[in-house]
Parts: structure tokens; sequence; C-alpha cells
């Protein structure tokens, strides 16, 4: 038979399966889900160590589920036995201690590689037309992250999980009008007690675990249907081979299979040696203050939440004004929605654009990481006037950027992808 | 229903408008039998029964506090202090502003009515939340004034000191400078019932009892 391979049309569609295959694939589409979400997805072929955080956000998700699974099977909730069921699993449930350190430490590392993530989008553009919702329901998962962490956080019911929960459910206090009714309502009693935590386990194990997936699902509904951007911010579907495939693009399966593997890997070298060395990371992934229960009569000396939160808890307490400062700290998350509008770049990567950007970008990166430091720190003296410096920076970042993008002179984007394949 | 028994798939035999009427129609019922199935789910979430029995408000008889004098009351899980001020410990609250960390309770929690010179409903009757706002100790009385214990300092005005980190407090619950306190005690919601019956967990401009 002459194979003859018309310009611009489809190869020939294979054989149809038949015995158990083709059984199957009557029933469930599996051949044509590898061959359009995994064989047949074509990728920008020229991805780099930033595009690893993707899939490993999505590792430690399910790694995440797993042992929280384990966990609910050894944990008691109730005021009363909350604490005990923790130092239970921690001493005398079999491997329990590491149940435990591969969760909290899991907490910490979602957050690294979902930062990670979000900075990724930001270099290279990512959130910009046509993938604006791909980044909205990226954000959708990170606030219902965040949510998930604080949550988890208030079950061990150790002292830091008693008075943060204070701290964060109080916020919502500042609120006009319906503020102390509604933090009544969160609580379920007149103080943190035994209805708040019981409802916070429910949400933690259930509700919002749901929720994320669903999320999560989304944003990968969202990214397929226009496909990854990459760092040259060019659409890969705008120059496709005879075949129609893109000629800047490879199969998802196997190669970025594979690639993500070794991420994986390198992930878990790193991940390990946390948990069996440092899982406590000196106070930042599970605070010492946490080691003794829950006490309504007694503040810890200084509480501050764990270390993902600190850039927004900065915020929050450079402000005077408590009303205020909780509306900040509220619109330094929700600011990060309006980033695909705030862009006005012609081009997308960092790479093409001016030194405005590639500056604002810096200094925000900085500022972020100061904002770190400095809402572990007690707010005091020095700390606070550089939390009130840093606090500007970071909206004149986003407020800017309408101008700095649309003034900037841009360079010329490449037709193709830049791609040096090793020798 | 002449038209009604007729099936056909022209355009023009669909009333489009009763159509769209009767969906929005489907869609509004829905969506108030939503929230009607919503409510009890919403409303589950506030305190319960039991919680609000506890947490119900406490009574004290104040006629029986002898002036200088101080009780502990127990509400909602904090020990709440009443203290009976004589005429000169009210007289000598204006009297070192200049040493208090927040003398006009900017940034100290307390209720509205709370949030004079007094620190209170009536100047006789000084009510507090009994724990340091430092880290949660329970400060000691310590009312006579011109003390000369150390922990006190010179010129000791009377007021509170707690033994854990030695923060300071004056007769109005107002934090002294040097004290690793930052604000002043918290005060709680109450009120007066009458002359003699103190009400904790009511607010002074509400009537009767919660």
């Amino acid at each position: 038979m002459v194979k003859v391979v018309q310009v611009g049309t489809a190869p020939p569609t294979p054989p149809k399966p038949t015995g158990f295959r083709g059984w199957l694939n009557k029933r469930l589409p599996v051949d044509e889900f590898v061959d359009t979400q995994l064989t047949g997805y074509y990728a920008p072929k020229n991805f780099n160590i930033w595009y690893y955080f993707g899939s490993l956000a999505l590792l430690v998700l399910v790694m995440q589920l797993v042992t929280g699974i384990f966990l609910t099977m050894f944990y008691k909730v109730g005021e009363a036995t909350a604490f005990d069921s923790v130092e239970y699993i921690m001493r005398e449930v079999e491997w329990g201690w590491l149940i435990r350190y591969l969760h909290s430490t899991g907490a910490s590392a979602f957050f690294i590689v979902v930062y990670l993530h979000m900075f990724r989008g930001m270099l290279y553009g990512s959130y910009k037309a046509p993938r604006e919702l791909l980044w909205l329901f990226g954000m959708a998962v990170y606030l219902a992250l965040m949510a998930e962490a604080f949550l988890g956080y208030v079950l061990p019911w150790g002292n830091m999980s008693f008075w943060g929960a204070q701290v964060i459910v109080n916020l919502f206090s500042t609120i006009p009008a319906i503020g102390p009714g509604l933090v009544e309502w969160i609580r379920g009693d007149y103080g943190i007690a035994d209805a708040t935590l019981n409802r916070f386990f429910a949400l933690h194990v259930v509700a919002v675990p749901l929720a994320l997936l669903l999320l999560v699902m989304l944003h990968l509904v969202a990214l397929r249907q226009n496909g990854s951007s990459n760092p040259d911010g060019i659409e890969i579907k705008d120059k496709v081979g005879p075949d129609g495939k893109p000629l800047d693009g490879i199969p998802f399966h196997p190669y970025y299979t594979i690639k993500d593997v070794v991420g994986v890997g390198v992930f878990f070298v790193l991940f390990s040696i946390i948990v069996f060395f440092v899982p406590t990371f000196g106070g930042l992934f599970l605070e010492a203050p946490n080691f003794e229960p829950a006490n309504p009569l007694s503040t810890p000396e200084h509480i501050a939440p764990v270390w993902y939160f600190t850039p927004y808890y900065a915020i929050l307490r450079a402000v005077p004004d408590q009303k205020i400062g909780a509306l900040l700290m509220f619109l330094s998350v929700a600011v990060f929605l309006f980033l695909p509008w705030l862009d006005r770049s012609p081009v997308k990567s960092m790479r093409y654009r001016g030194w405005m950007s590639r500056l604002a970008l810096g200094i925000f990166a900085v500022t972020f990481l100061v904002l770190m430091y400095l809402g572990l720190q007690p707010a005091e003296g020095l700390y606070v006037l550089l939390a009130r410096i840093f606090t500007i920076l970071y909206f004149a970042f986003f407020l800017l950027m309408p101008f700095y993008t649309r003034f900037e002179k841009t360079k010329p984007v490449p037709e193709r992808v830049t791609y040096h394949a090793h020798a | 229903m002449a038209d009604s028994g007729v099936i056909t798939d022209g355009e023009g035999d669909v009333d489009l408008s009763r159509r769209k009427f009767l969906t929005a129609a489907t869609v509004a019922t829905g969506a108030i039998g939503a929230v009607f199935v919503a409510t009890p789910f919403v409303a589950s979430w506030r305190p319960s029964e039991r919680a609000r029995a506890m947490g119900a408000p406490t009574e004290l008889d104040v006629s029986k506090l002898e002036p200088g004098q101080m009780t502990i009351v127990n509400w909602r899980k904090q020990p709440i202090y009443v203290v009976r001020r004589t005429p000169e410990m009210v007289k000598g609250l204006p009297s070192h502003d200049g040493a208090l960390k927040d003398p006009k309770s900017e940034s100290s929690d307390q209720p509205e009515y709370a949030k004079n010179e007094m620190r209170a409903v009536k100047a006789d009757f000084l009510v507090l939340v009994g724990t340091c706002t430092h880290l949660g100790c329970l400060p000691k009385a310590r009312f006579d004034a011109g003390n000369t214990a150390p922990e006190l300092g010179a010129d000791w005005p009377g007021g509170f000191f707690c033994p854990c980190h030695g923060s300071k407090f004056d007769l109005a619950g107002r934090v002294f400078n040097g004290s690793p306190a930052s604000v002043n005690l918290r005060v709680p919601p109450y009120s007066f019932a009458d002359e003699r019956t103190l009400v904790i967990g009511v607010d002074a401009n509400e009537k009767g009892v919660a």
C-alpha cells in the first residue's frame, strides 16, 4: 500500500481496535483520551525548569490527600481529644510520625511549589489572553489552598492553633455591620471552642478538598483548551506542519511525562531531607508554641502564622487602623485576580519586555520575600516602618502595571520558539 | 386548547414569550426554594442551645462590694474583675496620664460606652476582663497607692500588677509605660439592670436581660 499524505489534512485514522480493547473503547473513551490528552496533546518544546511546578503541585495534592486520609484514621476531633490524638499519632501509631510529617511538610511544600508556579506565570505572561480563565481558576485553587492550610493548622489544637484561629477569625469582625455576628456564626460559640474545631475539621477533610479537586480539574481543562504558554510567550498552534501538528510542539506523553518524572525525583530528594532531618524547619513549618495544648488563658509570646501567610500578615500589621489593615490584606491577595487585565504589554514573556517590566517584577519578588520575613518578626520599631515601605511597593507593582507595561519599548518576538537541542 | 394539541416542529407554532415566562418563573421558584433549603444548614452554624446557655449573661449584686474591694466573676470561661472604686481612686485616675501607653484607650479593646476617662459606665465600678493583654496571665490587685514593693516602682498610684512578666495597669486597667503589654485591659460588655445589679454580657444601651 502506498502511503499518501496530503498537505493540510489529518493522517489516516488507525483501524478500530477489536477484542477487549474494542469492547472497552465502545463503552469508555480510553484510546480517545490518550490520543487527545496525552500522546496527541502537543506542548511547546522549549519548556525550562520553571515548568516543573505545575506537575509537582499535582503530586503534592495527591500526597496530601493520601496522608490526610490516613491521619483521619487516628485523629480524634474535639477540644478534649484533638491534641492528645496528634501526640498519639506521633508516638504510638506505627509510622504515625512519618505520615504526619509528610502531611505537615507537604503543606509547606505545596505553597513553595505553588508560589514558584505563580511566579512562572508572571515571568512569562502565562495569564495573558487567551488564558485569563486559566489564571483565575489557578487563583481559585490558591485561595482554596489557603483556606485548607489555615483550617488544617487549627486541627492539632495546640496553643498556636487556638490563637491563630482567634486572630484569623477575628479579622472578619472588622467587616462593618455584620462583622461581630459573622464571627459568632463562624465560631459557633462565643470564643474559639469545640464547635469551631468540629466544623473546621469537616471543612478541612471534606468540603475544601472537594472544591480543590473540582477547581484543579477546571484549571486543567482550561489549560488544554489553549495549551501551555512557553518562555517565549508565542502560540505554537500558529505554526503547524503539514500533518496539522504544531512545529514547535512535542507530544505531552512520553516527552513531558518523562521530564516531569525527573522533577518528581529531585523534589522527593529535597522533600525527604526536610521530612527526615528538619521536619519543623526551625519553627517555620511547625511552630514551637503548637507543641503545647490550646490554652484560652495564655497567649503565645508572639503570634505569627506559618511562613506562607506572612507576606499578607505583614501587610495587615503595617497599617495602624485594624479595619484598613484587614481590607489591605484582603486586597493584597485579591489583586492577583486582576493581573490579566492590569498587564497591557503587547508581549507575554519577560524575555521581550522592556527594562521597566523586568525591574518591576524583580522588585516585586524581593518585596514578597521581605514581607514574608517581616511577617515573622514582632510588629515593632524598624520592622513596622519596613513593612509600610514594602506594602507600598507591593501595591505599586500592580497599580502602576497598566502604565509601565503599555509605555515601555518591547523587543520583537520571534516567529518560532527559541530552542537549542543538546549536542 | 386549540393549538396546544398540535405537534409541529415549526418555529412559528412556539409561543416563545410564554416559554420564556415559564422558564423564568420556574427558575425563580427554584431559587426561592434553594434559599429556604439552605436556611437550616446556614443556621446550624450559629451557637447551639448549649453554647448559648453556657455563654448567658451573668449577674452580680454589687451592693455587697465594699468600696476598694474586688470580686472575680466567671463569664464565658474568662475571669471578670469587678472593682468598687473609692472616690479617692476615681479622683486619682487623671493624675498619671503621662505615664500611660494608651491613656485615652484609643488602641485598646472596650465597648463604646466604656471608652471614657473612667473606662466605665459608672465611675464607682470598674469591670475588666482579668487576663493580661500581654500573654493572658491574671494580673494581681495592688490597690494601695504608695505601695513600696520594688516591682511596682516609685509613686505607685494603685492598680494591677501581672506577676508573669511585670505588666502594670492603673485602676482603670490602663497599661503603664515600661510594661510588656501594649494595650489596656479589655472591658467586657456590661450594664446595670438596676442600682445594685451588674449584668455582664448585656450592653449598656440595651434594656433587660438577653
